[in-house]
Order: C-alpha cells, then structure tokens, then sequence
C-alpha cells in the first residue's frame, strides 16, 4: 500500500500558526517540522499551551479564526495539503486518508443520533455505500475494535456507552475509510488507567494489522514509551528534540527533554525528592528570544539568545540546543 | 457483616505516626440521591458512591487514596470535612466523633480541617486579590477583623508556598496552574490545620510543575507535622508521596497497605491489574512488563452487584464472590485486602 517507501508519508515543514487575538498574537507554531513514515507511530509530547494539537490540527485543516496559517508546508504522500491548487487531493486525504481521534469522544459525537448512524453516515458520505452496505461495514468495524454485541451498540446514544466503549467507537469511525494516517489527539487522557492500557493496546494492535501510521499527542511519557517508534518533543511553538523513542529515552540531548524525564516519577523506582524544572513555560505572545527554554535552562549561554533550527545529530535524531550541537552531550 | 471494620482499622501504629489516629474512618457510606425514574417515578435512583469504608490516618502521616473516576475517592474526602451527608458509619476527628456534625461544628472544624481542591483554574474567585483569597478562612474565623490585618500573615504565607511578596496584589488570572495551586496550598494553611484532604491536587499541572508543588507538600508537611489524605490517580506520584497507600475500586476499598508493600507484593486483583496498566516512560523496560488484564469497565454506581464489586471483571471469581461481598482482612503485616481469592 505504500506508494514509496523513501517520501515520508506526512511531513511537515516550518510549519507557523498564529492566532490574532484579542491580547495580542499567539504564536502557536513557530516554525514546526516533523516527518511520519509509513507503518510508523510518533509521539508528539510537550507541556500544555506548547502547540501539540495546533500544529495536527493544521494537518487536518481545523485551524480557524482567529487562528492563520502564515508559513511553512505540509506535504502528503509528497503533495501539498496547502496549495491552493489542490483542492481536490485535500479533499480526498482530510477525513478520509487521515482521521483524528479526538481527547473528549463526547464533543465529537454527535448526542442526538445513535452510534449506527453517526457511523453509517460516514461510509455513506465518504463512501458512497448503501444503507445495507454501511450497516453491515459498520458492524465489522466494531468488531475490529472489541466490541461485543454490535447490533445492539449501534442502536446506541453517545450517553449510553461509558468513556471507555465511547473512545473506541471514535476509533471505529476513524478507521471506516481506511485511513493511512490517524491522528489522535491526547485520546486516553480522559480515561481511567486500566482502560487507558486497553484502548493503547488495541491502537497499537490495528496499528500493526492495518499497517496504518499513527501520530500520538500525549502528556504522558509512559504512553510514549509504550506505543511510540518515534518522539518528538516540543517546547513553546517548536519541536526541540526528535528522534527514535529508545534513543531518545535512553540518551536525551536537550535540556528540556532531559529535563521532562528527570521531573517524570516512575513506578518502578523510588526516590527521595521528585526533580522540578524551575520557572514556567514562557507565554506564546512573547516568547523569548533564541531558545524559548533558556529562561530555565541550567546551561543556558550567551549562544542561546540566537535563534537556532533543528539539527541532525547523526542518527535519525534531530536537536535544536547550542549546547548539544557543540558538545554532543550525550 | 458485623465488625468487619475491625479487620481494616486498629493497625499497630507505625513509628513516627505513634498514638491515636488524628482522622477515624469506620463503615462509612455514602449514597446520594439521584431522583426518579420509572413509571409514576415509582423507582427511586440512588447512587451508592462510597460503602463500608473504613481506615485511619495518623498525625503527620500521608494517606494515598487512589482509584478510577467515580470510585468515590472525593466523596469520601468530603465526607470527613462534613461537606456530604453521611448515609451510614462514623467518623472520628481526634478521637471525637463527628459524623453529623452541624453547620457551626463544620466550620468549627474547619479550622484544624483543610481542602485543596483539583482544579487550580476553578477553584479561585477570579474577582479577589491573592491577599483576599488567602485572608478570608482568618476572617470568616473572625481570627483578624480586615485583610489590612492579615496582611502579615498572608505574607508570610505567600513565602512559605514559594510565592512572590507582591502576588497579593494580584489577581488570580496573572498566575500559571502551579502558582494557582501554591495560592490555593496558602489559604489552606492559614488557619494552621493539621489535616489536608488534597483532592488530585497535582492532576491538572504539568509534569514539570506537578513535582514543585508535591516537594512544597512534603516539605510543608516535614515541618508542620501536616497530615494529609492525597486523592489522585497518578500512581506514580502517590508511591512518592504516601506513607500508606488505599485501593479504591467502585466505592470500595479493596486494598490498604504499606505503601512498599501495595507496589512489591500487592494482594488484590485488581491493584495489580492497576499497577501493571501504568505505563513506565523507559521503552525497553515498559516492553518486558507484563499486563495483568481485566476486561470490561467498572458496574453502574446507581446498580452495583450484590457481592464484591469487582466481580465482573475479575479473572479469579466464584460463586462466593458474587453472593457475599468481601471485607479487608489482614495479609501480611501493614496490609490487608478485600478478597475472597487471594
Ligand atoms: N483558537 C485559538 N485562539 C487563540 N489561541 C489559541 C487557539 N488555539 C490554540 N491557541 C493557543 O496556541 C497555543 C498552543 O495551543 P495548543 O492547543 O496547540 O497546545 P497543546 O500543546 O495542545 O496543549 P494541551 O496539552 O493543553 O492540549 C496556546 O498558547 C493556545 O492558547
Ligand atoms: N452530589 C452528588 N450527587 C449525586 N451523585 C454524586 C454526587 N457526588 C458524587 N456522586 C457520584 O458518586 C460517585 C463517586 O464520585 P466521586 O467521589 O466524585 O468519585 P472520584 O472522586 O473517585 O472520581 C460517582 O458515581 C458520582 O457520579
Ligand atoms: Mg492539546
Ligand atoms: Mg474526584
């Protein structure tokens, strides 16, 4: 299914979202580049207000007033999901070739109609089935998600089902029209932890079976490590660490993600006194000059107020320090 | 049924946490009413939201009440500040009971009782300086007659919680979540209380936040002696923070142990489906884990089963289980669990 195993399949580059507000303007994606490849999961992490859901959101066209698009490119399979000359392809791949699953099942599901027709409805619109067609696709796709008893769920009102049952329709809907992207937006913040470990599993079982690629946005380390190939970590409107998520755990090379591990307690070790980073994220109106996290970086230099751009180190790994370009800190 | 509190509460107390308990929860429940429903409305709703639960907290001693959305963990925070109706059980305050206490008694007890709430966004009047805020349990105790009088005291305060001296002036909105939850820790400690019900104090922070308001804590607490109930679902934060540690599942506590002893030896199924469902941020280390699973979700609060709760998702379960419910019996020195099968 893969058209070419050397494009990536999304690839996102210099990416600048601001928002004109009332306040002044946000900026909420400052230059954000990243690449998804083919069968692949990216995590996407970072503190709240650093721009996760921005820059998908831009991916799938939701950025609305005051919100603008004013750089950058976002390439699909190779073709560009901004210029204005392709229209069309845009409207094949949105919602169709990339589906997002959103934090709060409840927002995106409609409370008046029942799940068998919110589903139907899709496959109807997206592709042209029938009623019989659609009903039938609709009740194979809950049990591609491990639902029992489909006839009976599709009968179903969104405040029926708890949030568990709830988040993997919304992976049901995602996966009707068989997508080569999902994108799902902090999909288990909502959930319990025990739940959390079922919906993750089964992501990460399509996954695999489906071939499909996966970008993660989560707040949550373990989630990451659990079900990520890749993670990108982003601070203040940029990506400041990117690499494969073993390496990147293993051996960070930014202060931030160093940083984000350190302050991150594990179940599985003790310590004495949890590890803060002083200070606060900075606000995305005026962020500071050259590196946003100098303000609470330890290393911080006089180097550090230039504007620096992601740069690779070797391996597929991609940092965006003074300090650990020159050094290599690793 | 009778004395299984028993079983639960009287534990030898610990070192450092020598004496009487500060806080005594016996056979407490709680069941809210939901309204009607049915035909004529001749069904009445209830929600069983906390049953038959029972445990201690002593001075200077944190307590760790862990557990899903809904399983009661709030409530039964509330429930000892008298802020919910108790349907059934007692509470003990320095060996006093308290259970029904009345209006004027609440507020009393408020002085030695104290709650910092989740949400740090929510919790404070967005039209009230930071020196109000914090000012107003010393003035609704009639302990100062204006703010200008507490101004001292709020300043220090302000320090003690690792604030700025001119962040009374301000308003709420100027501040970030962590310094939110700082002003919120403040005004809980003003009136100098020795026991905190923190309700997911640390939920709505961002990781690298979320550690300086837990340090503020146990600092505050190394040198106030403070005794906390710390409700929160993160695990990981409650192994770090808990002196003990309570497994709440569907209302219930199914487990109440050591804190060592709940991650290296839990007893329960369901702590231990629980534990292994936390995800640990180390790829090759969260691979080898073994999940324990327990399919399906938690029952219907307003129709809990008869029996133990945890019966429909439980791998081990049998006719026992679901005709009795089980109480917390001993299992090992500082640990005990509800189980019929373990
Ligand atoms: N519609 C909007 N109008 C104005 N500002 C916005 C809007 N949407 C996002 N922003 C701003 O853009 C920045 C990035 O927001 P974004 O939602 O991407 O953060 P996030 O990383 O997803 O955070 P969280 O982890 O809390 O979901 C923030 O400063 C936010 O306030
Ligand atoms: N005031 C109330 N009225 C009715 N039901 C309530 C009320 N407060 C809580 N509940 C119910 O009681 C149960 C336990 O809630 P809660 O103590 O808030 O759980 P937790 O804090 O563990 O998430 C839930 O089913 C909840 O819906
Ligand atoms: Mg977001
Ligand atoms: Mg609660």
């Amino acid at each position: 299914m893969n058209d070419c195993q050397n494009t990536p399949l999304l690839e996102v580059r210099n990416l600048v979202v601001n928002f004109y507000t009332r306040g002044g303007v946000v900026q909420a994606s400052r230059g954000v580049s990243f690449q998804v490849a083919h069968g692949q999961t990216l995590g996407i992490v970072g503190e709240s207000g650093s721009g996760k859901s921005v820059a998908v959101q831009a991916v799938m066209g939701l950025i609305s007033n005051p919100g603008r698009i004013e750089g950058g490119d976002i390439l699909f399979r190779g073709r560009s999901l901004l210029d204005p000359a392709g229209r069309k392809f845009v409207r094949k791949v949105r919602g169709k070739e990339i589906a997002m699953i959103f934090q709060d099942p409840m927002t995106s599901l409609n409370p008046v109609f029942t799940i068998g027709t919110q589903i139907t409805e899709v496959l109807r619109h997206h592709l042209g089935m029938t009623r019989d067609q659609a009903r039938k696709r609709a009740m194979d796709l809950l049990g591609l998600v491990d639902i029992n008893a489909p006839e009976k769920r599709l009968k179903q009102y969104p405040y029926e089902m708890s949030g568990g049952m709830r988040q993997r329709v919304m992976i049901a809907m995602a996966l009707a029209c068989e997508p080569r992207l999902i994108i799902a937006d902090e999909p288990t913040t909502a959930l319990d932890v025990t739940i959390q470990a079922q919906i993750l599993e089964l992501l990460a079982d399509l996954q695999q079976r489906l071939e499909v690629s996966v970008i993660l946005i989560t707040h949550d380390l373990g989630v990451v490590a659990q079900l990520c190939h890749r993670v990108a970590v982003m601070y203040a409107g940029r990506i400041v660490e990117v690499g494969d998520a073993d390496q990147v755990f293993a051996s960070p090379v930014h202060p931030y993600t160093k940083g984000l591990i350190r302050a991150t307690p594990r179940l599985d070790v003790v310590t004495e006194r949890m590890v803060s980073i002083d200070g606060v994220p900075p606000d995305l109106i005026s962020p500071p000059q050259g590196c946003a996290f100098s303000p609470r970086c330890d290393q911080a230099k006089n180097d550090c107020l230039r504007s620096q751009t992601l740069t690779p180190l070797g391996d597929d790994r991609h940092v965006s320090c003074w300090c650990a370009i020159k050094g290599d800190t690793r | 049924m009778i004395g299984q509190a028993n079983e639960a509460t009287p534990r030898a107390a610990k070192d450092g946490a020598a004496g009487s308990p500060l806080v005594c929860v016996k056979d407490l429940s709680v069941i809210f009413d939901a309204g009607r429903a049915g035909f004529w409305g001749r069904k009445r709703l209830q929600v069983h939201a906390v049953e038959k639960v029972s445990f201690d907290i002593h001075p200077g001693e944190t307590l760790g009440l862990v557990g899903e959305s809904g399983s009661g963990k709030s409530t039964t925070g509330r429930a000892i500040l008298g802020r919910v109706p108790v349907s059934s059980g007692t509470i003990y305050f320095q060996g006093k009971e308290i259970t029904h206490a009345g209006k004027e008694r609440v507020r009393a007890l408020s002085r030695h009782m104290q709650l910092v709430f989740q949400d740090p966004y929510a919790s404070l009047n967005p039209r009230m300086k930071i020196v109000d805020i914090v000012a107003e349990p010393l003035l609704v105790h009639g302990l100062v007659k204006n703010t200008k009088e507490a101004a001292g005291e709020v300043a220090q305060l302000l320090e003690l919680v690792g604030l700025p001296p001119d962040a009374g002036a301000r308003y709420p909105h100027a501040f970030s979540g962590g310094q939110r939850q700082r002003v919120g820790i403040a005004r809980a400690l003003a009136l100098k209380p020795q026991f905190i019900v923190a309700d997911e104090p640390v939920s709505a922070l961002d990781v690298s936040i979320r550690a300086q308001v837990v340090n503020l804590m146990q600092d505050l607490q190394a040198r106030f002696g403070l005794a906390y109930l710390f409700i929160a679902h993160d695990l990981a934060v409650v192994r770090h923070i808990s002196h003990r540690i309570a497994i709440m599942y569907a209302g219930n506590i199914v487990e109440l142990a050591d804190r060592h002893l709940i991650y290296e030896s839990p007893v329960h199924p369901y702590t231990k489906a629980l534990l292994s469902a936390v995800p640990v941020p180390d790829p090759p280390v969260q691979r080898a884990r073994q999940r324990i699973t327990c399919p399906g979700e938690a029952p219907n609060p307003m129709d809990p089963p008869s029996g133990c709760r945890f019966q429909s998702r439980c791998p081990y379960v049998t006719q026992t289980c679901r005709d009795t419910a089980p109480v917390l019996t001993s299992r090992r020195p500082g640990q005990t669990a509800a189980c019929w099968n373990c």
